[in-house]
């Protein structure tokens, strides 16, 4: 029978047609284009920025101290966001920026990627005591606040961009290897893996040729969505001086840099935080979009 | 429900368990000398050797961990080098602030995230549900320690409505509580959206229909009832998450809570007092855990009586 027609026309809940996502609808490929778009620009100023527009961490120019956004500074060049309290330019440090946070965000998922993966393969193929290990650890770990591990485990190893990298990775290794291990579990058992198996193909052959290929697209979506977690937990960290040394200033410097400013130079901390913001979005977006449009059944996760 | 029970508790023992041994693990294989990162760097051999031996860092790592545990059962986690007094109860000091912060954050976010949730489920695909879905996107992405910052710039720095940091009442703990609230906020209305529209289908939800009571009363007491069950949860985990993200609130607001105090100890290589907030926060979280799982085990009799 159709559901919809016993409720009333004066529905306040709308009858489930309208719920369920239209399929191949053009909203789902303008979100990923559009949000490749923004992302693809970030790395190119995170690439050729600094090439174009010097910073120097340890460069001063007091003449040129907290001017606002827009002035042209007493050497020639035009400070568009303004400059922060050394006098160094905010865009030139933003792009800077950019390029130490896509850079962390980019190792920490290559790193919790590959442990990550190789733990939920082993886990789910291999099944038995070490699953049961594996699966317990992670559960422990998701019982932990990831912030608080992180903090911990940086004031112990101290502020380097390696560390940061090994910080986000120990906290973010357990989503990867949930999602291959549920992955494997479903195509362990299906008929061209067994076909495999038939034709005398060893256990690592199964694993890296057959299983892991079609587990792929999930990781992938998943690995989208994490790295704007990454960015953001990395920003944090360096917010509380835990992240990135001085030396090389992510966004989350900057942003406590320019907080004891904030009456007489609101834009240090303003602008890369909506920055920041825009970056975290197009890998929200970027991700579920790809995730209705590949695995929806990934909502859950 | 016993049985149920005791296999969370025990779950919960073994987690605080693990976090006691990771913290331990943190801190003798990473490479440093827990001695030496309390004396500095200008200590000489002689007084990195005694405080090991002080310490009891000399003997074999088993030993070691024996001890730990034991003084960890104890609540005892040595002094704080600063403030020469016990570590614990530095902290447990403090800890009323940052539960306060958290119980307003929830409080904050279980109002405005349901509240939103019902809106958005109510006008589906319509303009205010992708209003409800921008304000989820956009609370969720942007940094908490940014966003509490621009608070302070616009509300107590431009208008000078409220005041921007420090403890008091509740003129100083709206901002605060807001920032922390938001990302909950966000998760809150996209749980109680999918939830109230994945109830509409159920059977029960049509003969509420069909014995013609009124849509008001089909959403209110019989919808929302059964999509609260997975939000008890969710906000659960996510009052754990709060005491974790009141570290970096507290640290823009100049609260002083347990995570500000963490944040200063860390500074100070108070690694005593480290321990013992991080200990005290975790042991929190898995408390609050425990109680969602027996409360949903409460809630939904399919989750204590299956496996």
């Amino acid at each position: 029978m159709d559901r919809t027609a016993v409720a009333p026309a004066t529905d306040l809940l709308p009858p489930p047609d309208d719920v369920a996502p239209k399929a191949g609808k053009p909203l789902g490929r303008l979100r990923i284009i559009g949000s490749l778009v923004v992302i693809g620009l970030y790395v190119l100023a995170a690439i050729f920025g600094p090439i174009l527009l010097k910073y120097d961490s340890v460069a001063t120019d007091l003449g040129a101290r907290l001017k606002p956004p827009g002035t042209t500074l007493p050497d020639g060049s035009f400070a568009v966001f303004g400059t922060d309290q050394v006098g160094q330019d905010v865009l030139a440090q933003m792009m800077q920026g950019a390029r130490v946070s896509i850079t962390v965000g980019v190792a920490t998922l290559l790193l919790a990627g590959i442990i990550g993966v190789a733990a939920g393969l082993a886990a789910g193929y291999l099944g038995g005591w070490l699953d049961a290990v594996l699966m317990r650890l992670g559960d422990v770990q998701l019982t932990f606040p990831s912030i608080l591990l992180a903090i911990f485990i940086a004031s112990i190893l101290g502020p380097s961009v390696v560390n940061v990298v090994i910080v986000l990775s120990i906290s973010n290794w357990v989503t990867f290897a949930r999602v291959t291990r549920s992955q494997v579990l479903s195509i362990k058992e299906r008929d061209f893996v067994d076909a495999a198996r038939t034709l005398g193909a060893r256990s690592w052959h199964l694993v890296t040729r057959t299983i892991l290929p079609s587990a792929i697209a999930p990781i992938l979506v998943v690995a989208t969505v994490e790295l704007g977690h990454v960015i953001l937990a990395e920003a944090s960290l360096s917010f509380l001086g835990l992240g990135t040394p001085a030396s090389t200033p992510s966004w989350g410097v900057t942003i406590a840099n320019g907080r004891d400013y904030l009456s007489n130079a609101w834009w240090i901390s303003t602008i890369p935080g909506i920055f920041l913001a825009i970056l975290v979005i197009s890998f929200g977006v970027l991700g579920d979009a790809l995730r209705d449009r590949f695995d929806p059944r990934l909502r859950s996760m | 429900m016993t049985a149920y029970l005791i296999r969370r508790i025990v779950f919960a023992l073994f987690v605080l368990w693990g976090a006691v041994t990771i913290v331990f693990l943190v801190l003798r294989l990473v490479p440093g000398d827990p001695a030496q990162l309390i004396l500095g760097s200008d200590a000489t051999a002689a007084e990195i050797a005694a405080l090991r031996t002080q310490m009891g860092l000399d003997r074999s790592l088993p030993v070691q961990y024996g001890h730990y545990l034991g003084d960890v059962v104890r609540f005892d986690f040595g002094n704080s080098y600063r403030y020469h007094r016990d570590a614990m109860g530095l902290v447990l000091d403090r800890l009323p602030a940052t539960l306060q912060l958290a119980v307003v954050a929830m409080v904050i976010a279980l109002v405005l995230g349901i509240g939103l949730g019902v809106v958005a489920a109510l006008r589906v695909n319509r303009f205010a549900d992708r209003v409800v879905s921008v304000f989820a996107l956009l609370s969720q992405s942007m940094p908490s320690f940014w966003i509490g910052i621009v608070f302070i710039l616009v509300f107590a720095r431009q208008l000078n409505w409220l005041a921007s940091g420090g403890r008091g009442g509740l003129d100083r703990l709206i901002l605060p509580g807001l920032t922390l609230a938001l990302p909950v906020i966000a998760i809150l209305i996209r749980l109680t959206r999918s939830g109230l529209l994945d109830v509409v289908h159920e059977n029960y939800i049509q003969t509420a229909r069909a014995k013609g009571l009124g849509e008001r009363v089909v959403i209110f007491p019989h919808a929302i009832r059964n999509a609260l069950i997975p939000i008890v949860t969710v906000a659960g985990i996510e009052f754990g998450k709060l005491l974790g993200g009141a570290v970096i609130v507290e640290t823009v607001f100049s609260w002083p809570g347990a995570g500000r105090l963490l944040i200063d100890s860390i500074s100070a290589r108070d690694y005593n007092v480290v321990q013992a907030a991080i200990l005290l926060i975790a042991a929190g979280f898995v408390a609050i855990n425990l109680i969602v799982d027996v409360l949903y085990g409460y809630l939904d009799p399919r989750i204590r009586l299956g496996r």
